[in-house]
């Protein structure tokens, strides 16, 4: 094993890029929403015509007449404190709104991520495995047509068939308790997750392929290890690097996604929200979203980092001659 | 003489759709207990191939047909776990790159102590490890219980190859296949490795196939050498006969194109022309086009046979006509 100074040098260099993207990511957010068309004082009069004074007081109150980077670090300095403002359009700590919502939009994250990985992987699996073959073309031909579905589309099917004419699922709302609330997010996640799936098989299928080729595989093979045990400790284990790069980003991505299925869905989540406020310029839920949705990518990915050298012990090895 | 511990009589290998002629074109090969047995041709010749069938390795959707002994096992048409417990147990493979031949992402303990751990049922993890020590220093490598734990890219290709050796040597095999085991590494490297099978096998008393394109290394390695083109043995000698006077204008074509220590030469004489291509599938003999010796008419027309003289043999009819005629 690489020494332990190797490894925490791996581990702070990725801890520290991590810093650097969120805090770059923080500044680009802010700032395009800074320019963006339309006075926030606008929105939050409503339409209705202030006497100079309250409006200068109500610019005065949410800070809009300060310079750019005054109004940045005060909202950056908030942000570490975990106070992202007040919402222009519920006139509620920007947080608390979050916070409310972020249950059931991590549940479904969770229960999507959960099915692509089981299912992606699987059907990736077995196609490979069967190369060419009748069950290698079903996965294919399942795959191509999976892609190719929005996940509004699949959500409208997924209502009409398991919920309304079926009715073995709800079609509304996110439930209450954990059992309820997975009960009320199955449907929701199938349709999250169905793109994914076909994504993370092909995947799956490639890497693998392109492992069953390697001559290590065949010396296994030589030696007269079963079939099985090649496919797993060789071939399988092999393969995870790829497979949990991109299983890493399409799972950050589904937050975005998510927020197509919750309004298909009627569920009150952080994706809904994001559309709510985006719609309504509340650029305090807008720049709080955003910046959760950055901070999941970058999570995500220095997770994978993180994990990478578990996998492929040569990940260190470039990492001691630095 | 016992039975040989592997028979190929009359094997065949087809693929369709990736190659128009045989790739294995009726092949005849014998390696008995404590021979070295050398397999010679440019690449492409079927070498691989046919040491790979040996084992019943061959390529997804190929046709085989014809006979493949090994320890009295008939490896075509053995159940996968018979299939299993000979290459574990009776039979081993010594591959051409090591770099590719381990697994990079385990350890060499790993790769050492696998096949006991999972083709053997109930074998000893314990008593694994000791043989893997024992064989790793046997193959001269200097840090045994540290090579254990070491990562394939943290060891040069030499001790790699040593490593695949050791590896090969797990099961204690009766008979040891060596595909070009010394064409990835460098000189010095290749005559350490070449002493070190030799001795191994010398002291188990394996049957070695030993497959390589360098003729000299051949000459210096095995008791007898079979020559293949284009999946056929065009001709097998001893190793002293076969140097001392080829018979086939291929062996001969290749033994001027090999540079000589001993003996001056001006220039090679590469042997002109390219192997065989997979998707031709003359009519008269696969070297015919190559040849400097050809007969117009006859080579090109009809496909000679391996015809046998006292205890060698060769296929071209260059020394079939003149038998008959004289």
């Amino acid at each position: 094993m690489a020494p332990a100074v190797t490894i925490l040098k791996y581990v702070g260099r990725r801890v520290l890029g991590v810093a650097i993207t969120l805090l770059a990511a923080s500044f680009l957010i802010f700032a395009s929403l800074y320019a963006a068309p339309g006075d926030p004082a606008d929105f939050l009069t409503q339409g209705r015509t202030l006497s100079p004074e309250a409006m200068a007081s109500l610019r005065e109150q949410y800070g809009l007449d300060d310079p750019f980077l005054v109004q940045y670090l005060h909202w950056l300095s908030g942000v570490l404190h975990g106070d992202f403002g007040t919402s222009f359009q519920f006139r509620d700590d920007v947080t608390t709104l979050i916070g409310a919502r972020l249950g059931t939009t991590l549940t479904l994250m969770v229960m999507a991520a959960v099915l692509i990985t089981v299912v992606g992987l699987t059907a990736g699996i077995v196609g490979s495995l069967n190369a060419g073959r009748a069950a290698d073309r079903l996965v294919l031909v399942m795959t191509t047509f999976l892609a190719a579905v929005p996940s509004f589309v699949a959500a409208i099917l997924l209502i009409s068939v398991f919920a309304v004419r079926l009715g073995w699922f709800p079609t509304f709302g996110g439930g209450e308790g954990l059992l309820d609330r997975i009960y009320h997010l199955t449907l929701p996640a199938v349709a999250l997750s169905l793109t994914f799936v076909a994504l993370v098989s092909r995947v799956t299928r490639s890497a693998m392929l392109e492992e069953l080729g390697r001559e290590h595989v065949e010396v296994a093979t030589s030696r007269g290890v079963p079939r099985s045990t090649v496919v797993r400790r060789h071939v399988l284990r092999n393969a995870l690097g790829p497979i949990l790069t991109v299983s890493g980003i399409l799972v950050a991505g589904l937050l975005v996604s998510s927020a197509i299925v919750e309004s298909a869905f009627g569920l009150s989540g952080l994706g809904s929200l994001l559309i709510q406020s985006v719609d309504k310029s509340d650029f305090p839920v807008v720049q709080a979203i955003t910046l959760i949705v950055v901070g999941a990518f970058v999570l995500v990915n220095l997770l994978v980092d993180l994990l990478q050298p578990l996998i492929d012990p040569r990940t260190l090895a470039g990492e001691a001659g630095r | 003489m016992s039975t040989p511990l592997l028979q190929m009589s009359d094997v065949w290998l087809r693929l369709p759709g990736i190659a128009n002629r045989p790739i294995l074109a009726g092949v005849d090969l014998e390696v008995a207990a404590g021979e070295v047995v050398g397999l010679v041709g440019e690449s492409g010749s079927g070498k691989s191939v046919t040491a790979r069938t040996a084992l019943g390795l061959v390529p997804r959707g190929a046709q085989v047909e014809g006979r493949v002994l090994v320890d009295g096992t008939d490896v075509l048409s053995a159940p996968a776990d018979r299939l299993r417990r000979l290459r574990s147990e009776s039979a081993a493979m010594v591959f051409q790159d090591p770099r590719a031949g381990i697994n990079p992402m385990r350890r060499i303990g790993d790769h050492l102590t696998e096949a006991a751990r999972f083709a053997k049922r109930g074998e000893d993890v314990r008593a694994a490890r000791k043989r893997a020590l024992d064989l790793l220093e046997a193959v001269g490598l200097p840090h045994p219980e540290r090579h254990l734990k070491q990562f394939p890219h943290e060891l040069s290709g030499g001790m790699l190859q040593r490593v695949m050796i050791a590896g090969a040597l797990m099961g204690s095999p009766k008979l040891l296949l060596c595909d070009e085991p010394t064409t990835a590494l460098d000189v010095t490297t290749q005559k350490e490795i070449v002493s070190i099978l030799a001795r191994l096998q010398q002291d188990e008393g394996m049957g070695m196939l030993f497959i390589t394109h360098d003729l000299d290394l051949a000459a210096s390695v095995c008791d007898r050498v079979h020559v293949m083109y284009a999946g056929q043995v065009v001709e097998h000698a001893s190793a002293k006969e076969l140097f001392a006077s080829p018979q086939h204008p291929y062996t001969a074509g290749l033994l001027a194109s090999t540079p000589s220590l001993e003996v001056v030469q001006e220039r090679l004489r590469p042997i002109a022309g390219t192997p065989l291509s997979l998707l031709a599938d003359p009519l008269g003999c696969t070297f015919a086009e190559r040849c400097d010796r050809v007969m117009e008419g006859l080579c090109t027309t009809q496909r000679p046979e391996l015809v046998e003289h006292g205890d060698r043999a060769d296929r071209c009819l260059l020394n079939q006509t003149t038998e008959v005629a004289g």
